[in-house]
């Protein structure tokens, strides 16, 4: 199957700084993808020259297998939900109804109903709204167009802890229902990471990690315990990230441990903790700087 | 999330949690086990990953899927899956019972003496 997104050694420079930098990455349909990384990694870049709104300055991008820029066959099967969204001067019900005139797979039903789960008011002018709701309406839009490939870009600024966890699960049982390639760019890794299919971590433009969260998951470990039994259980290994408190150590090491080095650690005392997803993605950033304090 | 934890992969968790209900009786031999999307809603995970550790539990012969009704617990799954686990107990839960013990400098039979007690006073609860 031709994947929904594909990058080839894709650049945009600004001026004599590289947003994306020789990018190459695919992301196949049907699935959920996180794209992840710090602000400045390139994200939004990315997600602007996958939904034609820039150009890349080297390199290719194939949305459905087409160029995406001014191809409006391409450009009506994906839905792209920006942080901030800027919209004209209309009510909620306005914005509502011509998203509906856009999108070929609109669904009103699931439109009517999630107007009503964010308690969104229909002739409310949207620059009155708070800034929630107008993530609120954003999200509307983003799953009720039931594009091919719907972008999340931060999508939830404003929103509180409920109204996320009511958008996460629209999300997830709508994508279930109707399964479409989504791609959600966020700071709020711990929060979706469960939700993900694969991940794709930018740095500097660059991709530091793409694979499938399954495999994330148990790629990093933190051992603590004595500093000595620590040492001497890491000795060999590479190390990604080391800290000392007194006679304690905590260090975080690569790849996950088979039975023999998990049993061996339980003889030193040792605890063993596997990173997070947000953990691991301050290491593969390569933020970590190795901190000593004595 | 209702009681995941990290580092095991989600697929792995699923199929343990799918695993746990059967062996307990929760899940009877012939039910119909919960489906990838019913899955995917409670644990709040991704559908392919809910399928993925049905699928697992599929391969191993405990859940067979029935063409446009759902995912059965198969006949024989409960014995097939305590058999597994007893094979694993003593490496998962005894060797580091004793391990710790003898850190704690428990003797042998201070270790006996408390696990015949405490299966004394569970008595009541075991099946």
């Amino acid at each position: 199957m031709t994947p929904t997104i594909s990058v080839a050694e894709l650049t945009r420079r600004y001026r004599d700084q590289a947003a994306l930098d020789n990018l190459s990455l695919t992301v196949e349909s049907g699935t959920v993808t996180g794209l992840l990384g710090r602000n400045g990694a390139g994200k939004t870049t990315l997600m602007r020259i996958i939904t034609g709104l820039e150009f890349p300055t080297d390199g290719q991008v194939k949305v459905f297998g087409a160029a995406p820029a001014e191809n409006d066959a391409v450009l009506r099967r994906m839905v792209f939900v920006r942080e901030e969204q800027a919209y004209p001067d209309f009510r909620v019900g306005h914005a509502i109804r011509v998203a509906s005139w856009f999108y070929p797979n609109w669904s009103a039903e699931l439109a009517q109903r999630l107007l009503a789960d964010f308690e969104l008011p229909l002739d409310r002018r949207i620059r009155r709204l708070s800034r929630g709701m107008r993530s609120a309406v954003g999200i509307v839009i983003g799953l009720a167009s039931r594009a091919d490939l719907t972008l999340f870009d931060e999508p939830y600024a404003g929103l509180d802890a409920v109204a996320r966890q009511l958008f996460y699960d629209r999300l997830l049982a709508d994508f279930a229902e109707h399964p479409r390639t989504i791609v959600l760019s966020t700071h709020l890794i711990d929060e979706v990471a469960d939700l993900l299919e694969h991940v794709v971590v930018l740095d500097h433009g660059r991709a530091v990690l793409d694979a499938p969260a399954d495999d994330i998951r148990g790629t990093g470990m933190t051992v603590s315990g004595p500093a000595i039994a620590v040492e001497e259980f890491v000795a060999g290994r590479p190390v990604w990230h080391r800290q000392r408190i007194a006679s304690r150590a905590s260090v975080v090491v690569p790849g996950s441990l088979d039975a023999a080095a998990q049993a061996r650690a339980r003889a030193l005392h040792l605890s063993l903790e596997p990173l997070s997803l947000q953990q691991l993605l301050v290491h593969a950033s390569g933020i970590a700087e190795e901190k000593v304090s004595a | 999330m209702p009681g995941l934890d990290e580092g095991t992969p989600l697929f792995v968790q699923i199929a343990e949690q799918l695993a746990d209900d059967i062996v307990d009786g929760q899940l009877a031999e012939g039910t119909r086990v919960p489906s990838t999307n019913e899955l995917a809603a409670f644990y709040r995970i991704n559908p392919a990953t809910a399928a993925k550790g049905i699928n697992m539990l599929v391969d191993d012969g405990v859940l067979e899927k029935r063409r446009g009704v759902g995912m059965f617990v198969a006949l024989g799954a409960r014995e097939q899956l305590l058999a597994t686990r007893r094979k694993l107990f003593a490496e998962q839960y005894v060797d580091p019972m004793v391990a710790e013990a003898s850190r704690l400098g428990i003797d042998r039979d201070t270790l006996e003496s408390l696990i015949r007690e405490t299966s004394l006073n569970n008595g009541s609860r075991t099946r």
